[in-house]
């Protein structure tokens, strides 16, 4: 923008332009993205042996009875027709209907998704409640005691099974202090005096102003959100401590440390602001992993989520629930994607000003 | 790598329980039961489809069958919606009246009329189970002549040849025989669908339990039939949670959130009997655990080698530790309680045996061979130790790990070495377990394909036999038949049957009157009370 002889509304005509070219490669991007990621999913399923008719039939069927639903599900066409019927129905918003449970696979996904929702968002509040923080002070005293029990705790968070650790806090919280509800969503007593809204217990009871049985619901997911939570906070305070290190060490921190200004203010306020640019992405990923669902802590927290939905139908090769499940993934982690790069706009006046990326 | 953390985690939840005190408890309401279970195993709710474990149970508490058996000794046969019977002269038409006065939880009626139904609809729709009434020669192009409504309260079952009426009465006992509402399931039908599509997630029965509502992997809710006309339950509310994890059905057993774990492991079982707020119930169940041999391997279609196999499994240690309390050594096709039932268990870990008949067949040294296992923890266990005791005769057995599908898949098609897997008999009469001793047509694309097929195994003279057993008429003729296949096929054949399942389920000790019976549709529920 050297040239100060173009007029202005010429370059409002540009500045348009680049954004209209900015959204449909975005566009393009993401369509791409979606028929990669289906594509994929499509063969991966398709190579793997295991027959979905017999999931559906059972080993005693008589092999009349086999012939027709292996017809029924279209598994008699090539390979590639399959594969384009079933993207020609998706675009027209028909997502099939799932071969096992024999429901619409878009109201199997709306019912589990609410569950994985609920819980990874709780969990990944509580991971960067803690991890934040605990990754700065890390940084701030590194080398010294209080940062090598961070990094213990949040390598034992890492590197724990998850499957274990909840079922010692199950034994420990529920059966043995009582502090915390068993597993599952809420108390049968409660079952059925939220009326279903979003789907997420505690927002439905909050809503509707059951607050006994959102107290319920909250006593039965703060175990496994905070557990969830646990290991997204080691590594998000990993991280944290990772960028801090670095913006620590930059001359404008040193020179801000000349000109006298509080060293709280340094570090929360100057050196933070530029390492929550990365931070962002590491943030919206693990919840990107967190909303994929958790196989373990679903089973063992008899949690109705996407992960345990998933891995049944893949299991018995139960192609429409399989991919719609992974178009919802897919879907959640493009979406995480343009909200960091929108939070990058927000956060980085560099992006704002180029208009480029950081 | 998950099987290990499970396994650490199940020893770390035993390990504290032992050093922490107890287990702070609460307790189910008292007009209901609570059941913790596997469901993930269940994709509808209509007799007509229903095949799988848990959901046979679930119809079993809240449809009745046309027919019904002592629990004890399934020899007895009674009615249940059925009154009366008799066999026409030529042995081919079973003429039936059914009980008056029977109303379905809807408050319709019931009478021949929706028995027809029942078996008519189940023939067309041709699900799974459709098979055991299509054995009596039924299609759903003369299912309409041979079931037929002969007045409001009796109609005939006409059947392609004169089989033994046991087979046929026994047959009606299976959850596909179930008495649906004809008035409200054709209400509910789309597109001649007999009401299927409803059906599959709704409930049209007249048994002691209704069904309110199934959420596919969380809960199945029962509630009280009050137009039922047997015992009324004490129970209000049956409720099924779906919880996978055994160390967590354990844990809430002991804290009193569940009246009833399902799925505990042997290791959990024996913790829990030290307890006395828990009592360990067991059921004989028809299950049979057993290797197959396919009969294309040039090894074990020697019939040295499939009998040095028999010797090659150490049968009681097997039943004794890894499977403690879940099965019994059992080396026949047929399950104990059975018609014809042969009570003979010759074979036990001989190592010098199986060599001395390995030599004879030419193979002093042994030989490589492969054996398909489903990744659960009980099969890869048991694989595990019958490849250790095989191994001391020389046989070398490569384990290739799979989940349930794949390996079905391989042992379908043939194309395994060894398979093991289990059996559980589709009712209650031999017959059902006459695929180990029967294959009509061993070429790649038959008709029907028994498990005998599924090992190549070309047994003419076995499958005649096998074949003119379910058409004697006379029981103990019958019985007789059963006995001598049993024998034969036990010396002979690539299977190598060890065990018959139990089945355990850990109960709160103040819940009474939980039946595990030998089928899956005969656990019942219906007469529990609590104290």
């Amino acid at each position: 923008m050297t040239d100060l002889g173009s007029s202005q509304s010429e370059g409002r005509a540009s500045a348009l332009l680049a954004f209209l070219w900015k959204a449909i490669k975005l566009l393009a991007t993401i369509a791409v993205t979606f028929l990669g990621l289906l594509l994929v999913t499509f063969l991966i399923s398709h190579v793997i042996a295991v027959d979905p008719v017999l999931a559906v039939v059972g080993d005693r069927a008589s092999q009349a009875t086999y012939d027709k639903m292996f017809i029924e599900m279209g598994l008699d066409r090539p390979l590639y027709e399959q594969f384009f019927i079933y993207v020609e129905k998706v675009l027209s918003g028909d997502f099939g209907k799932s071969f096992l449970t024999k429901k619409y696979v878009i109201d199997d996904i709306a019912r589990a998704f609410p569950a994985t929702l609920e819980l990874a968002t709780l969990a990944i509040i509580i991971g960067t409640a803690f991890g934040v923080p605990l990754g700065i002070i890390s940084a701030v005293k590194a080398g010294k005691p209080i940062d090598q029990i961070v990094r213990i705790i949040g390598l034992i968070g890492y590197s724990a099974p998850i499957f274990w650790l909840g079922l010692l806090g199950l034994l420990v919280f529920y059966a043995k202090l009582d502090w915390i509800s068993g597993p599952g969503r809420i108390d049968i007593a409660y079952e059925y005096s939220i009326s279903p809204g979003t789907g997420m217990l505690l927002v439905d009871s909050a809503l509707q102003g059951q607050w006994e049985a959102f107290g319920n619901a909250f006593s039965h997911i703060i175990l496994p959100a905070s557990l969830l939570g646990y290991n997204a906070m080691a590594y998000i305070s990993r991280m944290t401590r990772s960028f801090m290190l670095t913006e620590l060490a930059q001359e404008y921190v040193t020179t801000a440390r000349v000109k006298g200004v509080p060293e709280w203010r340094i570090i929360w306020v100057h050196a933070l602001r530029n390492a929550a640019v990365p931070l962002v992405t590491v943030i919206a990923f693990s919840y990107g992993g967190l909303l994929e669902g958790s196989v373990l802590t679903e089973t063992v927290f008899a949690w109705p989520g996407l992960g345990l939905y998933l891995t049944n139908s893949l299991q018995v090769a139960d192609m429409n629930a399989v991919l719609g499940g992974t178009l919802v993934i897919g879907a959640i982690f493009v979406g995480l994607n343009l909200l960091s790069d929108l939070l990058y706009n927000v956060l980085d006046p560099r992006v704002r000003r180029r208009g480029g990326k950081p | 790598m998950l099987l290990r953390a499970r396994l650490l985690a199940a020893v770390a939840v035993t390990t504290l329980c032992l050093f922490t005190p107890a287990v702070l408890t609460a307790e189910t309401p008292t007009d209901t039961i609570i059941q913790a279970w596997t469901l993930d195993d269940m994709i509808s709710l209509d007799p007509a489809e229903v095949f799988e474990f848990s959901a046979s149970e679930i119809l079993g508490n809240s449809y009745e069958a046309i027919i019904g058996y002592d629990l004890k000794d399934v020899s007895k046969i009674f009615g249940v919606v059925a009154d009366t019977w008799t066999m026409s002269a030529d042995g081919k038409t079973m003429s039936f009246t059914i009980k008056q006065g029977k109303k379905f939880a809807s408050g319709n009626p019931m009478t021949a009329k929706d028995v027809v139904f029942s078996l008519v609809r189940a023939v067309k729709l041709d699900k799974s189970p459709a098979f055991i009434l299509g054995q009596f020669g039924l299609t759903a192009d003369n299912v309409d002549a041979m079931v037929k409504q002969t007045g409001d309260y009796s109609f005939d079952f006409t059947m392609d040849q004169a089989y033994a009426p046991t087979f046929l009465l026994y047959c009606l006992t299976a959850t596909v025989a179930s008495v649906v509402d004809e008035k409200l399931a054709m209400e509910n039908a789309v597109d001649g669908d007999f009401g299927y599509n409803w059906l599959k997630t709704n409930y049209a029965g007249s048994g002691a339990f209704t069904i309110r509502e199934w959420r596919a992997n969380e809960s199945v809710v029962m509630e009280r039939n009050d137009n039922y006309d047997g015992p009324k339950p004490a129970m209000a509310r049956a409720i099924y949670r779906h919880i996978p994890e055994a160390a967590t059905q354990r844990l809430l057993l002991e804290k009193g959130d569940i009246d009833v774990a399902r799925d505990l492991l042997p290791e959990e079982i024996a913790a829990l009997s030290a307890n006395p707020d828990i009592t360990i119930d067991t059921g004989v169940k028809g299950t049979i655990f057993y290797l197959a041999l396919n009969q294309k391997n040039e090894f074990l279609g020697k019939s040295e080698v499939r009998e040095a196999m028999k010797y090659l499994v150490d049968y009681q240690a097997i039943a004794d530790t890894i499977l403690k309390g879940k099965v019994a050594v059992h080396q026949t096709f047929l399950p104990k309680g059975f018609l014809g039932e042969l009570d003979s268990n010759p074979y036990s870990l001989n190592v010098e045996k199986a060599k001395e008949l390995l030599a004879a067949a030419g193979l002093p040294d042994g030989f490589t061979v492969t054996m398909d296992t489903r990744n659960t923890p009980d099969v890869t266990a048991v694989a595990q130790a019958v490849q250790q005791t095989m191994a001391l005769a020389g046989i070398k057995l490569e384990i290739i790990p799979g989940d349930g599908g794949q390996t079905l898949e391989k042992y379908r098609a043939r194309t395994h070495d060894i398979y093991i897997g289990n059996w559980g008999p589709d009712y209650q009469d031999p017959h059902t377990n006459a695929t180990f001793a029967r294959n009509p047509d061993n070429s790649d694309t038959p008709a029907a394909k028994p498990l005998a097929w599924r090992n190549a195994w070309v047994i003419p003279e076995l499958t005649a036999k096998a074949d003119a057993a379910v058409l004697e008429t006379d029981g103990e003729k019958r019985a007789a038949i059963y006995r001598e296949l049993q024998d034969e096929h036990q010396k002979t054949s690539p299977f190598v049957i060890m065990f018959q399942e139990s089945e355990v389920a850990a109960i709160r000790s103040n819940v009474k009157g939980y039946i595990i019976g030998p089928s899956f549709n005969d656990n019942s529920f219906r007469g529990v009370t609590k104290e």
